[in-house]
């Protein structure tokens, strides 16, 4: 197998691929960049946690005027948390319903000139029985 | 008037558009001098002078402008602060008044952009050999953009407008209806990037470019300037009567960044910032949506003038598809709303916005709007922001008649 690196810092590889955030020690609050401080209560002090994949889309876009259109969500985690990513196999604005259950999924983005594979995420519409509407 | 009242005594802008034959200070000169000629003044009485500009801010174009048209040796700012650059212009203008520093203010808003193609993304340096590294405040490996969702202007308003949609119920034609009511406005204002009606079927079925907004509903990149005079209330009084009558007062002028939100973190919220805006204008100026006469709020996409009906108050708390089916912001409306034919069709150069939206309001205000006048406006609304964000409204009233 090659050598895989994420896309971003905030996703975690290996047999169970998910997210992670930095949170605030003092409010919770979750960041997926470096932080210098927490902007909503000023702490300084943070935990990296580990996020849910699954969530519902809170919003979404269909971008066009490229080669390969994509469909871009705001997914609510979860338990916490809020994460743009792609959405992955919808191209109707129509079938994008409010709350939307939706799951994370990996892929490889691309590969460097070591061999190096690029993996990122996005979500998948999530359609097992756990996945009521909200 | 009161103590403490400060007041616009001249107001102009150019038309926008695409002008290859004018560089920056050319489109600021004109704006000035004729908000100037508009006050019977000269930049002798000017104490300070604000220039707004987003593109060319390391240049010092209000120090430009100077060598153009003035030097005297006044305090000069050059300001940029997103799509709210204009508006900050004015504010800083207007601090230095009410703070008695000066008692006369120029405060200029100007962009030069041409053609610019989808403002908000940036290019990556291309290597020589491509090795994955994880490099800035998200150990990112390669450009997230189309990979990890969208987050180039057109895709931001349009997910904020699909947020409001899935939690209210709009539909895309609703969008749609924004543009179809800010493009038949602009017809009427000789100002305006483009005079061009659309029907509906038109603009629903035109390119998309960020589902729900098609290209029609997506504001042009372009040139222009406009420029506003400020005096305080003393000055207004030593001041020709001509002058004094034209004079409109600023009622409420605020300002705003994002306050902390989860979603903020990843997606901005041009919702938060805009409710807090409106409210404190409204309860500085003593006045409610109720009173307005006339609005130009920041439609740098349909969906983004259908949200903020509701974070301006215009509409019931998610009645804003409702509020344009109503047809209530269309120029011959209870609420008229960009009637300049907003960003979506007057034009949006960056630096200039939040100045031309003064501009047009007083206009309305003086009753010499010509063909698009609001007939009796007394009252009016300016908002502008941008991202990631800043947000600036005004509001202005006319002087007893």
């Amino acid at each position: 197998m090659p050598r895989q690196i994420p896309v971003v810092e905030y996703l975690a590889l290996g047999d169970d691929p998910h997210l992670t955030s930095h949170a605030c020690r003092s409010c919770g609050a979750l960041y997926f960049d470096r932080r210098n401080a927490c902007a909503k209560c000023f702490a300084t002090d943070f935990d990296t946690t580990h996020l849910a994949n699954r969530g519902r889309v809170r919003a979404f876009t269909i971008v066009g005027r490229i080669k390969r259109p994509f469909v871009s969500v705001v997914v609510d985690l979860e338990g916490g948390g809020v994460v743009k990513a792609n959405l992955l196999g919808v191209d109707d604005p129509d079938a994008i319903t409010p709350g939307m259950p939706v799951e994370l999924a990996t892929f490889v983005a691309g590969t460097d000139d070591e061999g190096t594979e690029a993996i990122a995420f996005g979500y998948r519409p999530r359609s097992d029985r756990e996945a009521q509407p909200a | 008037m009161s103590a403490g009242d400060i007041w616009i005594v001249g107001a102009s802008m150019t038309p926008f558009g695409r002008f290859a034959d004018k560089d920056l200070v050319d489109l600021a000169a004109d704006a000035t001098l004729d908000a100037l000629r508009d006050a019977d003044m000269t930049m002798a009485n000017i104490g300070i002078l604000a220039l707004g500009n987003v593109y060319e801010a390391n240049s010092h174009n209000g120090q430009r402008l100077q060598k153009q048209i003035g030097q005297t040796g006044i305090p000069v700012y050059n300001v940029v602060n997103a799509c709210a650059t204009g508006a900050s212009a004015v504010r800083i203008a207007m601090l230095a008044v009410a703070a008695g520093e000066t008692e006369v203010g120029l405060a200029v808003g100007v962009e030069k952009m041409g053609k610019m193609g989808m403002i908000g993304g940036a290019a990556a340096a291309r290597a020589e050999k491509k090795v994955y590294g994880p490099r800035g405040r998200y150990g990112a490996v390669m450009k997230s953009e189309g990979l990890l969702g969208t987050g180039l202007m057109p895709g931001v308003f349009a997910q904020a407008g699909t947020e409001y949609a899935l939690a209210n119920g709009v539909t895309a034609t609703q969008f749609a209806k924004v543009a179809q009511k800010n493009h038949a406005h602009s017809v009427l204002n000789p100002l305006a990037q483009y005079r061009k009606e659309f029907s509906l079927d038109e603009i629903v079925s035109a390119e998309m470019i960020s589902y729900p907004n098609t290209l029609p509903m997506c504001c042009p990149t372009g040139d222009g300037a406009a420029a506003v005079v400020l005096v305080s209330d003393q000055k207004l009084r030593t001041l020709d009567p001509d002058v004094r009558r034209r004079a409109v007062k600023i009622s409420a002028s605020i300002m705003t960044s994002d306050p902390w939100t989860e979603s903020d973190q990843v997606q901005p919220d041009v919702n938060t910032l805009t409710r807090m805006a409106a409210d404190a204008a409204y309860e500085t100026a003593g006045l409610g949506p109720a009173d307005l006469d006339i609005v130009e709020l920041h439609d740098c996409f349909a969906t983004a003038e259908l949200l903020h009906y509701d974070n301006l108050r215009l509409c019931e708390p998610g009645g804003a598809g409702d509020f344009i089916d109503s047809g209530r912001p269309w120029r011959d409306g209870d609420t008229p709303v960009n009637v300049s034919g907003g960003l979506l069709s007057k034009g949006h150069p960056l630096g200039a916005t939040g100045v031309a939206n003064l501009f047009e309001v007083v206009t309305h205000l003086r009753g010499e709007a010509g063909d698009r006048q609001v007939e009796g406006a007394r009252v009016g609304l300016t908002h502008v922001i941008g991202l990631a964000s800043a947000c600036a409204v005004h509001i202005l009233e006319a002087p007893a008649r």
